[in-house]
């Protein structure tokens, strides 16, 4: 695979996000599936635009918060009631009521790892290389900045060079180019 | 029956209903990210060091004074028989409460769909990181023998023992580390497309490389943005229970106790509505300064200092009820040692610190009702430590008058801070401020990604947005 020649794909800048919300209708109803947008914000709608399902994250949070949970109860009832016994005060040795506010909060923590993970997971982040951190037009006061770009890859099946490169011009981008792979 | 969209008469907004944009002056998303990010960039401007070098210093006494603590021992502080806990216990609640106005902004505020939280919540977040460090100094000190703070976790030892899960404190212990823990998290989640702007934008090398890695390559991917705003969704929802659990439990260190006015089942309530109005008093104090030396009147508008003076009201009122309350149950209880515990409070030796706190939590936070006072910033500004000083009299209330004289007048006493108590204290300051000058310098204090995404400009809806009819179809 020789990467240094190859074209990762054709690029449309867009100045306003209701401009790039119609580009992305199209797009989507062209049939592309190796394609994305990129704005500075996200924008309202662009899911449904783009034709994108609902976030998976949810899961990884909740397996973290469910394994968090089952992690502070075990421990607790592990460590004061079989491992090594200590009579405290009367109390019992285990209680899930005393023993609740730990495992909530290790609920919590390993939700939130879990959310955060899952969402990175799910990006395959972090990433060291992009072909588009490299395109001077998309960094320099680019998609981080106040401007918003479509890109239709060149490994789409649907992909043609010619007319792809119709279909973004129909979108009434001001602006496309190649993107070196 | 279906009117066409034209013939509709849609009456004009009155004056006073208009609602006022959150962003001033109709700001382009380009001016918001070359000023917002500015403010990271450029010469160090001379403010920031004359800031700077006072925090430094202070820090470098708190970290001094540890080390005089550790060294010699928890003597060196006031804490006595019976006031066993003194001013270390004070300062760890009263910095932890300052904490939970930034999760508040950024985590319930978000659920409540609140969007001028934008404005604000970076900068809240990591007041909250930076509080929870500074409160985190007191309980890892005050057992007196630091070294052994890891028997606090569980962790195997060679004694083979474990922890002892059925007290409050060892609660604690996993509340304020899951906190800390997940503010940063929560916070670095926020920061990621804002590194991204940053890097896009850095000028030298190694500002580039750091800002990148940070950035964990974002591009701004759609596909991405529909994860992450999944993902903050469920960090908002997951760190609303804990902020108000955090504050609870730290209640419960108390109200577990046997102890006559601190054996009350409302502090957990009235501790987490506590800690919200004392961090909201110091975002405003962070906030009101900042907005002025950064030119951010156009992100922080009156209208963001306005609601954040509701927000004290509220809550401050909250606290008022909740110190009505007690000395009401005080009374009905029929407990005498109750009763006696109220009544030196507002009248024993300690009744100034009753009084300051009274007059600077209920009584001044009144003012905030007059849109008058809600507009003056130098009011605004003087209430907000006014609320931080009633705030922290409140802890001392709670903690030493209720100490100072318990059951049997055998076992009175009074309490007296040492020097190396007010020092540490002052140090404190030092670590935090520190710690914040650091990050206004170097990370964006705005959340450029998200007050870009509150404007008019960013609504593909909206005429700013680009969109060709008026609203109409969704």
């Amino acid at each position: 695979m020789n990467a240094t020649t190859k074209t990762y794909g054709l690029i449309a800048e867009f100045t306003t996000p209701a401009d790039i919300m119609h580009a992305a209708e199209k797009v989507r109803d062209a049939g592309f599936r190796r394609w994305d947008v990129f704005t500075p914000f996200p924008v309202h709608g662009m899911d449904k635009a783009m034709g994108l399902k609902n976030s998976k994250v949810g899961w990884f949070a909740f397996l973290g918060g469910v394994t968090g949970y089952a992690t502070g109860m075990l421990m607790i009832w592990w460590m004061n009631a079989f491992d090594y016994r200590i009579v405290v005060g009367g109390k019992p040795m285990f209680s899930p009521f005393g023993a609740f506010p730990p495992s909530y909060e290790l609920t919590i923590l390993f939700g939130a790892f879990g959310s955060l993970g899952g969402m990175l997971f799910l990006n395959r982040l972090p990433r060291l290389h992009h072909p588009l951190l490299k395109h001077r037009r998309f960094i320099e006061n680019g998609a981080m900045h106040d401007k918003f770009y479509l890109v239709i890859e060149t490994d789409d099946p649907k992909y043609h060079a010619t007319e792809t490169r119709k279909l973004l011009e129909s979108t009434g981008s001001a602006h496309i180019e190649t993107v070196e792979g | 029956m279906a009117l066409p969209a034209t013939q509709v008469q849609i009456p004009p907004v009155p004056k006073e209903l208009e609602r006022v944009p959150l962003v001033g002056n109709q700001r382009s998303i380009g001016w918001l990210s070359d000023h917002l990010a500015g403010i990271a960039e450029g010469k160090t401007p001379l403010w920031w060091w004359c800031a700077f070098v006072p925090s430094f210093l202070a820090l470098c006494m708190l970290l001094s004074m540890l080390a005089y603590q550790i060294s010699t021992g928890v003597g060196v502080w006031g804490n006595m028989h019976p006031v066993m806990w003194g001013w270390d216990i004070i300062n760890f609640v009263w910095w932890i409460g300052i904490g939970h106005a930034g999760t508040l902004i950024s985590a319930i505020l978000f659920l409540l769909r609140q969007r001028w939280r934008t404005g604000v919540n970076r900068a809240a977040e990591a007041m909250t990181i930076f509080a929870v460090m500074c409160a985190g100094i007191y309980p890892a000190l005050h057992v007196g023998r630091v070294w052994f703070d890891w028997w606090l976790f569980p962790i195997p030892t060679s004694n083979g023992i474990w922890p002892q899960f059925r007290s409050p404190l060892m609660w604690d212990v996993f509340a304020v580390s899951t906190y800390f823990t997940v503010s940063v998290l929560f916070w670095y989640m926020g920061l990621i497309p804002d590194l991204a702007v940053m890097r896009d934008r850095a000028k030298t090398k190694i500002r580039q490389f750091l800002y990148g890695l940070f950035a964990l390559g974002w591009t701004g991917s759609n596909r991405h943005w529909s994860n992450y705003e999944k993902a903050y969704l469920i960090l908002a929802g997951l760190s609303t229970p804990l902020v108000l659990s955090v504050h609870s439990i730290v209640s419960l260190d108390f109200a577990v106790s046997q102890v006559p006015g601190w054996h009350t089942t409302i502090f957990p309530p009235y501790f987490v509505a506590g800690a919200i109005f004392s961090g909201f008093g110091m975002v405003l104090t962070l906030l009101i300064p900042l907005r002025k030396v950064c030119h951010l009147e156009d992100v922080i508008t009156q209208r963001h200092i306005d609601v954040m003076c509701k927000v004290t009201l509220a809550t401050g009122s909250i606290v008022g009820y909740a110190y009505g309350m007690e000395f009401f149950i005080a009374w009905y209880s029929g407990s005498p040692y109750e009763r006696f515990a109220f009544m030196n409070r507002a009248l024993g030796p300690y009744w100034w610190g009753y009084w300051i706190m009274i007059i600077c939590n209920v009584v001044v936070p009144q003012l905030f009702w007059f849109p008058k006072v809600r507009r003056n910033l130098l009011v605004v500004f003087i209430i907000s430590i006014l609320v931080n000083i009633g705030m922290w009299f409140e802890r001392f209330v709670i903690i030493v008058i209720s100490l100072h004289r318990d059951f049997l007048p055998g076992n009175w006493g009074y309490f007296k801070p040492s020097v190396v108590d007010i020092c540490t204290y002052i140090g404190t300051f030092g670590l935090f401020f520190t710690m914040f000058l650091l990050f206004l310098r170097f990370l964006p204090m705005i959340a450029i990604s998200e007050v870009k995404g509150v404007t008019p400009q960013a609504d593909p809806h909206h005429p700013l947005g680009g969109a060709k009819t008026n609203g109409g179809h969704h």
